[in-house]
């Protein structure tokens, strides 16, 4: 069993962090990486992104939303509970090199992913700007490890109750507008839902800022045998589990990973509802 | 029989004893085994028809060379016990073999009483064997010889490496089984479905390992979460890779990654290893398609086919672009898929997918095959007919054209040696790699292969493997 020792609940009980003993893999894991993890016997496999590693103490940490039955199942683990298996580091590390300035944009759960990444590129020497974003200011989750990861931290709510109104991409239209003459952009990581990493990556290409995105496909096993994680990139096929999940953000095709992200959605409505049902009649 | 055979009977013939089987009615509906198994009566009357040959043939033609003279006469003598450790000295997994080997192209297809007539039924005795051991045996474990303190790591728990850390065990090394996913056994588990190989049987093969003193870590990606040279400086002596033809294959037409178009390796695993068919009871849920296509012939293709049946398809269809004869599937899994009511379109070749507008799979199109010139593997090559494009309704494909080697461990490990399709180069008779102190064994070096034949490779490895720990590389 991998025993939760740190457990947090943010944005009003919809995102759950858990620090978790994974010595093994807290050893080797580099920022970018995830873990899969299964909660029980009759558990799904689930992957989630590494916000925080500590080698020293042994542990890991995830961030996760609730939005279904299984993490749902996970949000009821307390602390000296645990995981029954998890997996990993899996995937490819982030490719981190001193390039100059870089924008970060982070919507929602993404922002937990997009941490290790901003740090470890400010860490590198790059100037580092950061866009995070949320529907509205209680669902906005990690604010100050963000401003201590960057240089600089903007904030947007769709509902102008925090920082900016409106989506990270009119901030980043703004930022590059401003660096038109400079130049000084040199690379964008866009992690969040997948239409903010869509319209991200439209708009850096007009701009022709490489952006790097991180995929979320469903996946089973996240070690290339399956292929259910497939993603067309660039026109072939990539397993995103261990050609990834990072990719070229220019290059992704982000209609066909929506609709793929959709491809269980009723059993698993089915499945979440019959959860709540008998969670709440407990 | 010509009439001087009937005037003069010199023994009377006892006839192939049948398994007997589920209806395929029943059957074609739930997950529960097909081969229901033999009683020890038929078990013993099906030994009498052993001839008990001098020179027998079934022996060369099984990979590990199994006694089965030999055994078959203590099943005939009713001494199951010894029967059972008479497999055992060859043969580390029976109960496993008795019901997934090809017997009809290795021991039965050897067997004398199959020139005549039907061969004798060493995989029902095989099974039987196991069988009997399992529910009434004596569970007495195998002596082990001292402790060597010498440690081995098995890198993959399919059957190529539980033989690797059962042999090596009872020779007094300490063995470490590192496993990806989060429960052994391999093909064994997620790939072969409930209905043909009962998972409690695989659980209490890797139990009795367990019981030998193997210990055997799960959730261990090597290459990932440890990599072999972390090994070696661990304190392991010597390392055996079994992991297995883990890639998926696909066909590579436009339209393959629509929603309803899965891998044959992510459709059993979901099945078999997260036991989906029970959802929502679990909770990993699986495509039930209702009209259902299966693109490939072999034992994995009529998994898949049989699978998607039991989970519910008012139609399953096997595409599969060759001619009868060359379907590489076990003779007993056609024969079961065809009861079950599985159709053949043979000589069929996709060449596009087509989806709705939410990416859904609704439909394939075909071209119809002809039989050309003998190709590389002397099997008639398949030509495509020119204009013969025809539309076929479907809901769920799952693509079961063969694996591939994953490179996800190999490319961690730039210095051993690969050959050009990514598997992994190894003396046929010693299972050496390049890399000193590695073997490796099974479908990773062979490409898919079979069950024993990847036993067959872990047990010539774990020899090798013991001398070297004893006598040096
Ligand atoms: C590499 C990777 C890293 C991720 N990192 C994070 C993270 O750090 N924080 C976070 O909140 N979420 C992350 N996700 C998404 C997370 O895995 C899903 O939200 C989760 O699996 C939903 O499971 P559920 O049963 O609660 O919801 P469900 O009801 O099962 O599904 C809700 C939606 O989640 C997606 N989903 C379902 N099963 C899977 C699966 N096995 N794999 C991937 N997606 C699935 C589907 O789009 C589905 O429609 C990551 C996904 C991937 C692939
Ligand atoms: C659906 C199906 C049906 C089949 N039917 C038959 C049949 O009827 N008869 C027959 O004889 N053969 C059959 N086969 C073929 C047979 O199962 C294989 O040839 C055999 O299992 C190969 O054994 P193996 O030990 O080499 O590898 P596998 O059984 O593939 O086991 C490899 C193991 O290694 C693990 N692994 C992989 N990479 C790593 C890593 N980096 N770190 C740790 N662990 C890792 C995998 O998770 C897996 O558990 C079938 C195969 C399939 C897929
Ligand atoms: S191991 Fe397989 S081939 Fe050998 S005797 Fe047993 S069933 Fe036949
Ligand atoms: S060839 Fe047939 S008859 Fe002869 S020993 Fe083998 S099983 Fe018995
Ligand atoms: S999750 Fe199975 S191949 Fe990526």
């Amino acid at each position: 069993m991998f025993k939760i020792v740190k457990r947090l609940e943010m944005a009003g009980g919809t995102v759950i962090l858990n620090e978790i003993e994974a010595p093994l893999i807290a050893r080797k894991a580099k920022p970018g990486q995830f873990v899969i993890l299964k909660a029980n016997e009759t558990g799904e496999r689930i992957p989630l992104t590494m916000a925080e590693t500590d080698p020293s103490k042994g542990t890991i940490t995830i961030i996760y939303m609730v939005v279904g039955k299984s993490t749902a199942l996970f949000k009821g683990l307390k602390v000296g509970d645990g995981y029954q298996d998890v997996i990993g580091p899996l995937g490819k590390a982030t490719h981190i090199e001193k390039v100059g300035t870089v924008v970060c944009v982070g919507g929602g759960t993404g922002i937990a992913v997009l941490h290790p990444i901003t740090r470890a590129l400010k860490e590198a020497g790059n100037h580092v700007i950061c866009i995070v974003g949320a529907r509205t200011k209680d669902l906005l989750i990690m604010e100050e490890q963000m401003k201590a990861a960057s240089h600089d931290l903007r904030i947007c709510t769709d509902d102008g109750s925090y920082g900016r109104k409106g989506f990270v991409t009119e901030e980043l239209k703004d930022i590059l507008d401003a660096d038109k003459a400079d130049k000084k952009v040199k690379m964008a990581v866009a992690i969040g839902p997948v239409p903010m990493m869509k319209f991200v990556s439209k708009l850096t290409k007009d701009y022709n800022v490489h952006t790097i995105v991180s995929l979320n496909p469903i996946m089973v096993d996240g070690t290339g045998m399956c292929g259910g994680c497939r993603v067309s990139v660039g026109g072939t096929t990539k397993f995103a589990c261990v050609d990834g999940p990072e990719f070229d953000g220019h290059q992704v095709d982000y209609d066909e990973l929506m609709k793929r992200l959709q491809a269980y959605c009723e059993d698993e409505k089915h499945c979440y509802n019959d959860y709540c049902t008998l969670r709440d009649a407990a | 029989m010509t009439e001087t055979d009937v005037k003069k009977p010199k023994k009377e013939q006892i006839p192939r004893q049948p398994m007997p089987e589920q209806a395929p009615d029943v059957r074609k509906r739930n997950f529960k085994e097909v081969p229901i198994g033999y009683t020890p009566e038929t078990a013993r009357k099906e030994a009498e028809r052993c001839l008990q040959c001098k020179n027998p043939g079934c022996v060369e033609g099984c990979p590990v060379q199994v006694d089965i003279p030999g055994f078959i006469a203590l099943v005939k003598e009713g001494d199951f016990t010894k029967a059972i450790r008479n497999l055992w000295t060859k043969n580390s997994l029976p109960a496993v073999c008795g019901r997934v080997c090809p017997q009809e192209i290795q021991c039965e297809g050897r067997c004398i009483v199959g020139k005549k007539g039907d061969p004798v039924a060493i995989g029902n005795l095989e099974r039987f064997a196991a069988d009997y051991e399992r529910e009434h045996g004596t569970g007495v474990l195998p002596p082990k010889q001292k402790a060597t303190g010498k440690k081995v790591a098995v890198v993959g728990s399919g059957p190529s490496g539980l033989t690797v850390a059962g042999d090596l065990i009872v020779k007094g090394h300490e063995v470490t089984v590192l496993e990806a996913f989060h429960k052994p056994g391999g093909v064994l588990v997620y790939g072969i479905p409930e209905f043909r190989l009962p998972k409690a049987i695989v659980a209490s093969e890797v139990a009795f390992l367990g019981r030998l003193g193997v210990n055997v870590e799960c959730n261990a990606v090597v290459g990932r979460t440890v990599s072999l040279d972390e090994l070696f400086e661990q304190g392991y002596d010597a390392i055996y890779l079994g992991v297995g033809a883990g890639l998926p294959k696909f066909m590579n037409v436009p339209g393959e990654n629509l929603i309803g178009i899965l891998s044959a390796n992510e459709y059993l695993t979901r099945a078999n290893l997260m036991k989906a068919y029970l959802f929502p009871e679990v909770d990993t849920p699986i495509p039930r398609g209702k009209d259902v296509v299966v693109l490939g012939a072999g034992n994995v293709a009529m998994d898949s086919a049989r699978t998607a049946m039991r989970l519910g398809a008012d139609r399953v269809r096997i595409v599969y672009r060759r001619s009868r004869e060359e379907m590489p599937a076990r003779a007993a899994e056609i024969h079961h898929a065809e009861e079950e009511g599985i159709e053949f379109f043979l000589l069929t070749n996709p060449t596009r997918f087509i989806g709705n507008d939410k990416g859904r799979l609704t439909g394939m199109e075909c071209l119809k095959m002809e039989l050309g010139e003998p190709d590389s593997s002397g099997r008639r090559r398949p030509v495509p007919i020119k204009g013969s494009e025809f539309l076929m309704d479907c809901d769920l494909v799952v693509v079961a054209v063969g694996s591939g080697a994953n490179p996800l461990l190999t490319q961690s490990t730039p210095d051993m040696q690969l050959n050009k399709w990514g598997y992994i180069v190894a003396d046929p008779e010693t299972g050496k790699t390049s890399k000193k102190g590695v073997w490796a064994g099974g479908d990773i070096v062979t490409g898919a292969a079979t069950v024993i034949l990847a036993m067959g490779a872990g047990r010539k490895a774990a020899d090798s493997i013991h001398k070297y720990l004893t006598w040096g590389w």
